[in-house]
Protein backbone atom coordinates (compact mmCIF):
# COMPACT_ATOMS: atom_id res chain seq x y z
CA UNK A 1 0.00 0.00 0.00
CA UNK A 2 1.20 3.42 -0.76
CA UNK A 3 2.34 5.63 2.25
CA UNK A 4 1.74 9.31 0.64
CA UNK A 5 0.21 10.37 -2.44
CA UNK A 6 0.90 14.03 -4.41
CA UNK A 7 -1.90 14.93 -6.29
CA UNK A 8 -0.68 16.95 -9.20
CA UNK A 9 -4.18 18.49 -10.09
CA UNK A 10 -6.25 20.97 -8.65
CA UNK A 11 -10.14 21.96 -8.37
CA UNK A 12 -12.85 18.81 -7.75
CA UNK A 13 -10.72 16.17 -8.68
CA UNK A 14 -7.53 17.28 -6.35
CA UNK A 15 -10.12 16.97 -3.73
CA UNK A 16 -11.83 13.81 -4.97
CA UNK A 17 -8.40 11.76 -4.50
CA UNK A 18 -7.39 13.56 -1.45
CA UNK A 19 -10.74 12.39 -0.12
CA UNK A 20 -10.16 8.80 -1.12
CA UNK A 21 -6.44 8.77 -0.46
CA UNK A 22 -7.16 9.89 3.07
CA UNK A 23 -9.94 7.77 3.80
CA UNK A 24 -7.20 4.50 3.06
CA UNK A 25 -4.98 6.13 5.47
CA UNK A 26 -2.36 7.89 2.72
CA UNK A 27 -1.20 10.45 3.73
CA UNK A 28 -2.59 13.21 1.20
CA UNK A 29 -0.39 16.52 -0.50
CA UNK A 30 -1.64 19.20 -2.85
CA UNK A 31 0.08 21.53 -4.77
CA UNK A 32 -1.46 24.78 -5.61
CA UNK A 33 -0.78 28.15 -7.92
CA UNK A 34 -0.99 31.30 -6.53
CA UNK A 35 -4.58 31.32 -8.06
CA UNK A 36 -5.67 28.51 -6.14
CA UNK A 37 -4.93 28.92 -2.81
CA UNK A 38 -8.47 29.45 -0.96
CA UNK A 39 -9.71 26.48 -3.04
CA UNK A 40 -10.88 23.63 -0.61
CA UNK A 41 -8.71 21.05 -1.49
CA UNK A 42 -5.59 23.11 -0.32
CA UNK A 43 -6.75 22.73 3.17
CA UNK A 44 -8.33 19.48 2.93
CA UNK A 45 -4.97 17.63 1.53
CA UNK A 46 -2.11 16.98 4.97
CA UNK A 47 0.48 19.00 3.47
CA UNK A 48 0.13 21.97 0.67
CA UNK A 49 2.97 23.34 -1.87
CA UNK A 50 3.19 26.34 -3.75
CA UNK A 51 4.23 25.59 -6.90
CA UNK A 52 4.16 28.75 -9.42
CA UNK A 53 2.43 31.50 -11.03
CA UNK A 54 -1.29 31.22 -12.08
CA UNK A 55 -1.25 30.23 -15.73
CA UNK A 56 -0.75 26.48 -15.65
CA UNK A 57 2.71 26.30 -17.79
CA UNK A 58 3.81 27.91 -14.65
CA UNK A 59 2.70 25.81 -11.98
CA UNK A 60 0.45 22.29 -13.14
CA UNK A 61 2.11 21.72 -16.54
CA UNK A 62 5.67 22.62 -14.67
CA UNK A 63 6.65 18.97 -14.50
CA UNK A 64 9.99 20.06 -12.44
CA UNK A 65 7.89 22.11 -9.93
CA UNK A 66 5.76 19.15 -9.36
CA UNK A 67 8.63 16.60 -9.06
CA UNK A 68 10.48 19.20 -6.88
CA UNK A 69 7.12 19.41 -4.07
CA UNK A 70 7.23 15.73 -4.06
CA UNK A 71 10.45 15.26 -3.09
CA UNK A 72 10.08 18.32 -0.59
CA UNK A 73 7.51 16.27 1.01
CA UNK A 74 8.94 12.33 0.58
CA UNK A 75 5.63 12.05 -1.30
CA UNK A 76 5.75 8.22 -2.59
CA UNK A 77 3.48 8.62 -5.50
CA UNK A 78 2.09 11.07 -7.92
CA UNK A 79 -1.70 10.77 -9.06
CA UNK A 80 -2.16 13.38 -12.05
CA UNK A 81 -5.82 13.36 -12.29
CA UNK A 82 -7.19 14.03 -15.41
CA UNK A 83 -5.83 16.87 -18.00
CA UNK A 84 -2.80 18.72 -17.29
CA UNK A 85 0.01 15.97 -16.83
CA UNK A 86 -2.07 12.97 -16.74
CA UNK A 87 -1.49 11.46 -20.44
CA UNK A 88 1.93 12.86 -20.56
CA UNK A 89 4.61 9.80 -20.91
CA UNK A 90 7.78 11.74 -20.63
CA UNK A 91 6.09 12.75 -16.92
CA UNK A 92 5.28 9.38 -15.80
CA UNK A 93 8.59 8.00 -16.68
CA UNK A 94 10.41 10.69 -14.86
CA UNK A 95 8.04 10.33 -11.56
CA UNK A 96 9.10 6.43 -11.94
CA UNK A 97 12.67 7.16 -12.96
CA UNK A 98 12.68 9.71 -9.87
CA UNK A 99 11.52 6.27 -7.50
CA UNK A 100 8.48 7.09 -7.06
CA UNK A 101 5.02 5.12 -7.89
CA UNK A 102 2.79 6.64 -11.11
CA UNK A 103 -0.95 6.57 -9.78
CA UNK A 104 -1.72 5.87 -13.76
CA UNK A 105 -0.71 3.33 -16.44
CA UNK A 106 2.76 1.79 -17.77
CA UNK A 107 4.15 5.40 -20.07
CA UNK A 108 4.54 2.82 -22.92
CA UNK A 109 0.85 2.51 -22.34
CA UNK A 110 0.14 5.64 -22.68
CA UNK A 111 2.73 6.90 -25.62
CA UNK A 112 0.83 4.12 -27.51
CA UNK A 113 -2.61 5.18 -27.02
CA UNK A 114 -1.56 9.54 -26.85
CA UNK A 115 -1.30 9.91 -30.72
CA UNK A 116 -4.81 9.65 -32.03
CA UNK A 117 -3.73 8.42 -35.13
CA UNK A 118 -1.40 5.61 -33.98
CA UNK A 119 -4.25 4.42 -31.11
CA UNK A 120 -6.31 4.06 -34.28
CA UNK A 121 -4.22 1.97 -36.18
CA UNK A 122 -3.04 -0.12 -33.24
CA UNK A 123 -6.70 -0.86 -32.17
CA UNK A 124 -7.86 -2.36 -35.59
CA UNK A 125 -4.48 -4.25 -35.81
CA UNK A 126 -6.27 -5.66 -32.21
CA UNK A 127 -9.61 -6.44 -33.78
CA UNK A 128 -11.26 -3.28 -32.32
CA UNK A 129 -13.58 -1.87 -35.12
CA UNK A 130 -12.30 1.70 -36.08
CA UNK A 131 -13.82 4.62 -37.75
CA UNK A 132 -12.87 5.71 -41.18
CA UNK A 133 -9.78 7.63 -41.43
CA UNK A 134 -6.24 8.88 -42.00
CA UNK A 135 -3.42 6.35 -40.72
CA UNK A 136 -0.84 9.16 -40.79
CA UNK A 137 -0.73 12.97 -39.95
CA UNK A 138 -2.19 15.29 -42.60
CA UNK A 139 0.68 18.06 -42.64
CA UNK A 140 -1.27 20.52 -45.32
CA UNK A 141 -4.82 21.46 -46.73
CA UNK A 142 -3.75 19.84 -50.34
CA UNK A 143 -3.29 16.10 -48.49
CA UNK A 144 -5.97 17.47 -46.04
CA UNK A 145 -8.62 17.70 -49.38
CA UNK A 146 -7.00 14.28 -51.16
CA UNK A 147 -7.75 12.47 -47.63
CA UNK A 148 -11.27 14.02 -47.48
CA UNK A 149 -11.85 12.59 -50.65
CA UNK A 150 -10.69 9.56 -49.88
CA UNK A 151 -12.93 9.09 -46.69
CA UNK A 152 -16.01 10.83 -47.92
CA UNK A 153 -17.57 13.96 -46.43
CA UNK A 154 -18.77 14.52 -44.04
CA UNK A 155 -15.52 14.89 -42.29
CA UNK A 156 -14.09 15.62 -38.45
CA UNK A 157 -10.85 17.11 -38.16
CA UNK A 158 -9.02 16.64 -35.41
CA UNK A 159 -5.80 17.08 -33.69
CA UNK A 160 -4.38 14.36 -33.10
CA UNK A 161 -2.10 14.78 -29.89
CA UNK A 162 -5.54 16.40 -28.61
CA UNK A 163 -8.17 15.97 -25.96
CA UNK A 164 -11.22 17.99 -24.24
CA UNK A 165 -12.74 18.42 -27.33
CA UNK A 166 -10.10 20.89 -28.58
CA UNK A 167 -9.55 21.57 -32.32
CA UNK A 168 -11.81 19.38 -33.35
CA UNK A 169 -14.57 20.68 -36.11
CA UNK A 170 -16.67 19.10 -38.81
CA UNK A 171 -16.77 19.76 -42.19
CA UNK A 172 -19.54 18.89 -44.99
CA UNK A 173 -17.14 19.55 -47.64
CA UNK A 174 -14.32 20.89 -49.87
CA UNK A 175 -14.95 24.36 -49.11
CA UNK A 176 -15.25 23.77 -44.95
CA UNK A 177 -12.58 21.70 -44.85
CA UNK A 178 -9.78 24.11 -46.46
CA UNK A 179 -11.47 27.28 -44.24
CA UNK A 180 -11.00 24.98 -41.08
CA UNK A 181 -7.80 23.48 -41.56
CA UNK A 182 -5.39 26.16 -40.73
CA UNK A 183 -7.53 26.94 -37.29
CA UNK A 184 -7.53 23.30 -36.57
CA UNK A 185 -3.50 22.92 -36.88
CA UNK A 186 -2.96 26.52 -35.00
CA UNK A 187 -5.07 25.01 -32.14
CA UNK A 188 -3.15 22.02 -32.25
CA UNK A 189 -0.08 23.45 -31.65
CA UNK A 190 -1.67 25.99 -29.49
CA UNK A 191 -2.76 23.68 -27.03
CA UNK A 192 -1.27 20.44 -27.30
CA UNK A 193 2.33 21.60 -28.43
CA UNK A 194 1.76 19.22 -31.78
CA UNK A 195 -0.02 20.58 -34.88
CA UNK A 196 -0.24 16.85 -36.34
CA UNK A 197 -3.94 16.64 -37.91
CA UNK A 198 -6.10 13.78 -38.00
CA UNK A 199 -9.20 13.12 -40.06
CA UNK A 200 -12.10 10.78 -39.64
CA UNK A 201 -15.25 10.06 -41.27
CA UNK A 202 -18.12 12.17 -39.24
CA UNK A 203 -20.64 9.64 -38.22
CA UNK A 204 -24.30 11.98 -38.54
CA UNK A 205 -26.50 11.87 -35.49
CA UNK A 206 -23.85 9.48 -33.51
CA UNK A 207 -23.99 8.87 -29.71
CA UNK A 208 -20.66 9.04 -28.01
CA UNK A 209 -20.62 6.04 -25.60
CA UNK A 210 -18.13 5.12 -23.49
CA UNK A 211 -16.67 2.18 -21.66
CA UNK A 212 -14.63 2.32 -18.02
CA UNK A 213 -11.93 -0.09 -17.80
CA UNK A 214 -9.61 -1.56 -14.97
CA UNK A 215 -6.64 -3.16 -15.75
CA UNK A 216 -5.44 -5.49 -12.98
CA UNK A 217 -1.84 -6.33 -11.86
CA UNK A 218 -2.54 -9.77 -12.57
CA UNK A 219 -2.93 -8.60 -16.06
CA UNK A 220 -6.71 -8.67 -16.58
CA UNK A 221 -8.79 -6.05 -17.74
CA UNK A 222 -12.01 -5.30 -16.06
CA UNK A 223 -15.07 -3.33 -18.12
CA UNK A 224 -17.54 -1.55 -14.93
CA UNK A 225 -20.25 -0.32 -18.19
CA UNK A 226 -20.48 1.88 -20.17
CA UNK A 227 -21.29 5.74 -20.10
CA UNK A 228 -23.42 7.93 -22.81
CA UNK A 229 -21.60 11.20 -23.21
CA UNK A 230 -23.77 12.73 -26.11
CA UNK A 231 -24.67 16.03 -24.58
CA UNK A 232 -21.55 18.35 -25.43
CA UNK A 233 -21.11 21.60 -26.73
CA UNK A 234 -18.26 23.00 -28.22
CA UNK A 235 -17.01 19.04 -28.78
CA UNK A 236 -17.01 18.91 -24.48
CA UNK A 237 -19.26 16.96 -22.31
CA UNK A 238 -21.72 18.82 -20.20
CA UNK A 239 -24.04 16.04 -19.31
CA UNK A 240 -23.21 12.07 -19.11
CA UNK A 241 -25.43 8.67 -18.07
CA UNK A 242 -25.22 5.33 -17.42
CA UNK A 243 -26.44 3.20 -18.30
CA UNK A 244 -26.78 4.63 -21.87
CA UNK A 245 -30.02 4.51 -22.96
CA UNK A 246 -29.14 4.12 -26.92
CA UNK A 247 -27.45 1.04 -26.25
CA UNK A 248 -29.00 -2.82 -26.51
CA UNK A 249 -28.06 -5.49 -24.07
CA UNK A 250 -26.26 -7.06 -27.40
CA UNK A 251 -25.06 -3.98 -28.32
CA UNK A 252 -23.22 -3.60 -24.51
CA UNK A 253 -21.78 -6.96 -24.81
CA UNK A 254 -19.97 -6.55 -27.75
CA UNK A 255 -18.84 -3.01 -26.75
CA UNK A 256 -17.59 -3.76 -23.21
CA UNK A 257 -15.35 -7.11 -25.20
CA UNK A 258 -14.18 -4.34 -27.30
CA UNK A 259 -12.87 -2.54 -24.90
CA UNK A 260 -11.34 -5.15 -22.88
CA UNK A 261 -9.20 -6.66 -26.27
CA UNK A 262 -8.06 -2.99 -26.32
CA UNK A 263 -7.15 -2.55 -22.66
CA UNK A 264 -5.39 -6.11 -23.20
CA UNK A 265 -3.48 -4.94 -26.28
CA UNK A 266 -1.69 -2.56 -24.72
CA UNK A 267 -1.38 -4.00 -21.56
CA UNK A 268 -2.93 -1.31 -19.36
CA UNK A 269 -3.18 -1.27 -15.97
CA UNK A 270 -5.38 0.92 -13.66
CA UNK A 271 -8.29 3.64 -14.61
CA UNK A 272 -8.50 4.12 -18.19
CA UNK A 273 -11.49 4.72 -20.49
CA UNK A 274 -12.74 3.76 -24.18
CA UNK A 275 -14.46 5.90 -26.02
CA UNK A 276 -16.96 5.07 -29.20
CA UNK A 277 -19.10 6.19 -31.47
CA UNK A 278 -22.35 4.29 -31.98
CA UNK A 279 -24.41 4.50 -34.57
CA UNK A 280 -28.11 3.64 -33.10
CA UNK A 281 -29.44 3.49 -36.29
CA UNK A 282 -27.31 0.09 -37.11
CA UNK A 283 -26.19 0.08 -33.02
CA UNK A 284 -22.79 -0.58 -34.31
CA UNK A 285 -19.95 1.35 -33.26
CA UNK A 286 -16.45 2.22 -33.31
CA UNK A 287 -13.40 3.00 -31.31
CA UNK A 288 -12.26 6.96 -31.33
CA UNK A 289 -9.87 6.82 -28.71
CA UNK A 290 -8.49 5.76 -25.64
CA UNK A 291 -7.93 7.58 -22.31
CA UNK A 292 -5.29 6.56 -20.52
CA UNK A 293 -6.41 8.30 -17.15
CA UNK A 294 -9.42 8.75 -14.53
CA UNK A 295 -12.43 10.85 -16.58
CA UNK A 296 -14.37 13.77 -15.23
CA UNK A 297 -17.30 11.52 -15.49
CA UNK A 298 -16.11 8.57 -13.38
CA UNK A 299 -18.56 8.94 -10.49
CA UNK A 300 -21.45 7.52 -12.51
CA UNK A 301 -20.01 4.48 -12.95
CA UNK A 302 -19.08 4.64 -9.32
CA UNK A 303 -22.94 5.21 -8.07
CA UNK A 304 -24.01 2.22 -10.26
CA UNK A 305 -21.08 -0.24 -9.31
CA UNK A 306 -20.53 0.64 -5.32
CA UNK A 307 -16.68 0.89 -6.70
CA UNK A 308 -14.73 3.60 -5.47
CA UNK A 309 -12.68 3.86 -9.06
CA UNK A 310 -9.63 6.10 -6.91
CA UNK A 311 -9.08 3.71 -4.52
CA UNK A 312 -8.71 0.71 -6.86
CA UNK A 313 -6.07 3.11 -8.77
CA UNK A 314 -4.12 3.58 -5.53
CA UNK A 315 -4.51 -0.38 -4.73
CA UNK A 316 -3.79 -0.90 -8.09
CA UNK A 317 -0.49 1.73 -8.08
CA UNK A 318 0.44 0.05 -4.78
CA UNK A 319 1.24 -3.38 -6.19
CA UNK A 320 -1.71 -4.86 -4.97
CA UNK A 321 -5.42 -6.29 -5.63
CA UNK A 322 -8.57 -4.36 -5.85
CA UNK A 323 -10.70 -4.28 -3.07
CA UNK A 324 -13.78 -5.85 -4.71
CA UNK A 325 -13.96 -9.63 -6.24
CA UNK A 326 -13.81 -8.94 -10.58
CA UNK A 327 -16.48 -11.77 -11.15
CA UNK A 328 -18.91 -9.96 -8.22
CA UNK A 329 -19.64 -6.26 -10.49
CA UNK A 330 -23.57 -5.60 -10.75
CA UNK A 331 -24.55 -2.25 -12.15
CA UNK A 332 -27.62 -1.28 -10.29
CA UNK A 333 -29.88 1.66 -10.99
CA UNK A 334 -29.03 4.43 -13.29
CA UNK A 335 -27.19 7.47 -12.41
CA UNK A 336 -26.06 10.84 -14.37
CA UNK A 337 -23.89 13.40 -14.06
CA UNK A 338 -24.43 17.10 -14.79
CA UNK A 339 -21.26 19.02 -15.14
CA UNK A 340 -21.39 23.13 -13.94
CA UNK A 341 -19.61 25.50 -15.39
CA UNK A 342 -18.66 28.92 -14.68
CA UNK A 343 -20.25 30.36 -18.05
CA UNK A 344 -23.84 31.75 -19.07
CA UNK A 345 -26.39 29.24 -19.97
CA UNK A 346 -27.17 30.66 -23.28
CA UNK A 347 -24.19 31.06 -24.86
CA UNK A 348 -21.69 28.82 -23.18
CA UNK A 349 -19.15 31.97 -22.59
CA UNK A 350 -16.77 31.78 -19.65
CA UNK A 351 -17.73 33.84 -17.09
CA UNK A 352 -15.15 34.32 -14.35
CA UNK A 353 -15.50 35.98 -11.29
CA UNK A 354 -15.20 35.65 -7.30
CA UNK A 355 -18.30 33.09 -5.67
CA UNK A 356 -20.67 34.81 -3.09
CA UNK A 357 -22.88 32.55 -2.62
CA UNK A 358 -22.63 28.50 -3.24
CA UNK A 359 -25.26 26.38 -1.75
CA UNK A 360 -25.50 22.89 -2.62
CA UNK A 361 -28.28 20.21 -2.93
CA UNK A 362 -28.51 16.76 -0.84
CA UNK A 363 -30.58 14.22 -0.91
CA UNK A 364 -31.02 10.63 -1.57
CA UNK A 365 -29.36 9.26 -4.44
CA UNK A 366 -27.40 13.06 -4.69
CA UNK A 367 -23.73 13.41 -4.81
CA UNK A 368 -21.75 16.75 -5.19
CA UNK A 369 -18.13 16.92 -6.06
CA UNK A 370 -17.32 20.47 -5.96
CA UNK A 371 -14.33 22.25 -6.65
CA UNK A 372 -15.09 25.74 -5.21
CA UNK A 373 -16.81 27.28 -2.20
CA UNK A 374 -18.52 30.74 -1.34
CA UNK A 375 -15.28 33.54 -1.37
CA UNK A 376 -13.32 31.64 -3.73
CA UNK A 377 -12.17 33.66 -6.98
CA UNK A 378 -12.80 31.58 -10.02
CA UNK A 379 -9.68 32.94 -12.33
CA UNK A 380 -9.65 32.56 -16.44
CA UNK A 381 -6.60 30.41 -16.44
CA UNK A 382 -8.76 27.04 -15.95
CA UNK A 383 -11.25 24.79 -17.25
CA UNK A 384 -14.98 26.26 -16.16
CA UNK A 385 -15.70 23.38 -13.85
CA UNK A 386 -16.82 24.02 -10.78
CA UNK A 387 -18.48 21.22 -9.78
CA UNK A 388 -20.05 17.77 -10.60
CA UNK A 389 -23.43 17.35 -9.90
CA UNK A 390 -24.33 13.44 -9.92
CA UNK A 391 -27.54 11.63 -8.75
CA UNK A 392 -28.41 8.22 -8.45
CA UNK A 393 -31.68 6.46 -8.94
CA UNK A 394 -33.36 3.09 -8.95
CA UNK A 395 -34.61 3.79 -12.55
CA UNK A 396 -33.58 6.48 -15.34
CA UNK A 397 -36.65 8.53 -14.49
CA UNK A 398 -35.75 8.51 -10.69
CA UNK A 399 -32.18 9.27 -11.84
CA UNK A 400 -33.73 12.47 -13.58
CA UNK A 401 -36.55 13.24 -11.45
CA UNK A 402 -33.86 13.86 -8.62
CA UNK A 403 -31.51 15.94 -10.73
CA UNK A 404 -34.13 18.19 -11.67
CA UNK A 405 -34.79 19.13 -8.08
CA UNK A 406 -31.16 18.78 -7.34
CA UNK A 407 -30.75 21.69 -10.15
CA UNK A 408 -33.17 23.36 -8.23
CA UNK A 409 -31.76 23.59 -5.14
CA UNK A 410 -27.66 24.29 -6.08
CA UNK A 411 -27.20 28.30 -5.20
CA UNK A 412 -23.99 29.66 -7.19
CA UNK A 413 -23.68 33.78 -7.19
CA UNK A 414 -20.96 35.45 -8.59
CA UNK A 415 -20.09 33.87 -11.62
CA UNK A 416 -22.42 33.05 -14.28
CA UNK A 417 -23.14 29.30 -14.43
CA UNK A 418 -24.94 26.77 -16.61
CA UNK A 419 -27.21 25.73 -14.05
CA UNK A 420 -30.29 26.78 -15.99
CA UNK A 421 -29.14 25.03 -19.02
CA UNK A 422 -29.26 21.74 -16.85
CA UNK A 423 -32.92 22.83 -15.98
CA UNK A 424 -33.58 22.63 -19.42
CA UNK A 425 -31.78 19.77 -21.12
CA UNK A 426 -33.62 17.33 -17.97
CA UNK A 427 -37.17 19.30 -18.98
CA UNK A 428 -36.86 18.66 -22.74
CA UNK A 429 -38.59 15.93 -24.54
CA UNK A 430 -35.60 14.48 -26.28
CA UNK A 431 -33.49 14.08 -23.26
CA UNK A 432 -36.09 12.53 -21.15
CA UNK A 433 -36.98 10.30 -24.24
CA UNK A 434 -33.30 8.96 -23.97
CA UNK A 435 -33.41 9.68 -27.66
CA UNK A 436 -30.65 11.90 -28.48
CA UNK A 437 -28.01 12.35 -29.93
CA UNK A 438 -24.59 14.52 -29.81
CA UNK A 439 -26.47 17.25 -31.85
CA UNK A 440 -29.38 17.52 -28.81
CA UNK A 441 -27.39 21.12 -27.13
CA UNK A 442 -27.56 22.33 -30.69
CA UNK A 443 -31.04 21.55 -31.10
CA UNK A 444 -32.02 22.90 -27.94
CA UNK A 445 -30.17 26.71 -28.98
CA UNK A 446 -31.42 25.92 -32.51
CA UNK B 1 -14.36 57.81 -30.71
CA UNK B 2 -14.92 54.46 -30.07
CA UNK B 3 -13.25 52.99 -26.61
CA UNK B 4 -13.43 48.66 -27.06
CA UNK B 5 -12.86 47.20 -24.03
CA UNK B 6 -13.03 43.55 -22.17
CA UNK B 7 -15.98 41.72 -21.65
CA UNK B 8 -14.56 39.46 -18.96
CA UNK B 9 -11.70 38.89 -17.27
CA UNK B 10 -9.23 36.93 -19.47
CA UNK B 11 -5.69 36.66 -20.78
CA UNK B 12 -4.55 38.68 -24.36
CA UNK B 13 -3.63 35.58 -26.33
CA UNK B 14 -2.62 36.77 -29.60
CA UNK B 15 -2.67 41.09 -30.33
CA UNK B 16 -3.86 40.98 -34.17
CA UNK B 17 -4.18 44.79 -35.27
CA UNK B 18 -2.08 47.58 -34.78
CA UNK B 19 -1.57 50.74 -33.97
CA UNK B 20 -2.17 53.00 -36.82
CA UNK B 21 -3.83 50.01 -39.02
CA UNK B 22 -7.20 50.95 -41.01
CA UNK B 23 -9.86 48.16 -39.80
CA UNK B 24 -13.31 47.46 -41.11
CA UNK B 25 -16.57 46.92 -38.83
CA UNK B 26 -15.88 43.07 -37.74
CA UNK B 27 -12.33 43.13 -38.04
CA UNK B 28 -10.74 41.01 -35.18
CA UNK B 29 -8.30 43.80 -32.78
CA UNK B 30 -7.49 41.24 -30.58
CA UNK B 31 -7.99 37.45 -29.46
CA UNK B 32 -8.73 36.57 -25.41
CA UNK B 33 -8.15 33.62 -23.67
CA UNK B 34 -10.67 32.51 -20.65
CA UNK B 35 -10.77 28.82 -19.59
CA UNK B 36 -9.33 27.07 -22.56
CA UNK B 37 -12.17 29.52 -25.28
CA UNK B 38 -11.07 31.85 -27.72
CA UNK B 39 -12.40 35.19 -27.94
CA UNK B 40 -11.88 37.48 -30.48
CA UNK B 41 -12.73 40.76 -29.86
CA UNK B 42 -13.47 42.65 -32.92
CA UNK B 43 -14.31 46.96 -34.67
CA UNK B 44 -17.41 47.27 -34.05
CA UNK B 45 -17.09 49.98 -37.17
CA UNK B 46 -14.77 51.48 -39.40
CA UNK B 47 -12.19 53.22 -38.15
CA UNK B 48 -8.18 53.44 -37.48
CA UNK B 49 -6.72 52.27 -34.53
CA UNK B 50 -5.20 55.17 -32.57
CA UNK B 51 -4.49 53.31 -29.45
CA UNK B 52 -3.69 49.44 -28.60
CA UNK B 53 -3.68 49.02 -24.78
CA UNK B 54 -2.89 45.54 -24.35
CA UNK B 55 0.31 43.38 -25.22
CA UNK B 56 0.17 39.61 -25.39
CA UNK B 57 0.33 37.80 -22.07
CA UNK B 58 -1.66 40.53 -20.19
CA UNK B 59 -4.48 39.58 -18.20
CA UNK B 60 -7.12 42.23 -18.59
CA UNK B 61 -10.13 42.30 -15.78
CA UNK B 62 -13.60 43.27 -17.10
CA UNK B 63 -14.14 46.93 -18.25
CA UNK B 64 -10.06 47.14 -18.67
CA UNK B 65 -9.60 49.08 -22.48
CA UNK B 66 -8.12 46.96 -25.05
CA UNK B 67 -8.28 49.54 -27.98
CA UNK B 68 -9.36 53.15 -29.06
CA UNK B 69 -10.78 53.37 -32.53
CA UNK B 70 -11.29 57.21 -34.56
Amino acid sequence: MIESVLVANRGEIARRVIRTARQMGIRAIAVYSEADGGLPYVREADEAVLIGAAPAARSYLDARAVLGAARHTGAAAIHPGYGFLAENAEFAAEVIDAGLTWVGPPPAAIEQVGDKINARNFMEQAGVPVAVGSREPVTDVAAAIAEARRIGYPVMIKAAAGGGGIGMSATANEAELRAGFETARSRAERFFGNADILLERFIERARHVEVQILGLNDSRVLALGERDCSVQRRHQKIAEETPSPGVTPELRARMLAAAIRAGEAVGYRGAGTVECLVDPERQDFVFLEMNARIQVEHPITEMVTGIDLVEQQLLIAGGGDVSFAPSSVRNAGHAVELRVYAEDPRRFLPSPGVITEWAEPSGPGVRVDAGYESGNEVTPFYDPLLAKLCVHGASRAEALRRARAAVDDFRISGPRTNLEFHAELLDSDEFASGRYDTSVVARLRS
Amino acid sequence: MTEVRAEMVANVWQVVASEGDSVADGDTLVILESMKMEIPVMAEGAGTVTKLAVAEGDVVQEGDLIAVIE
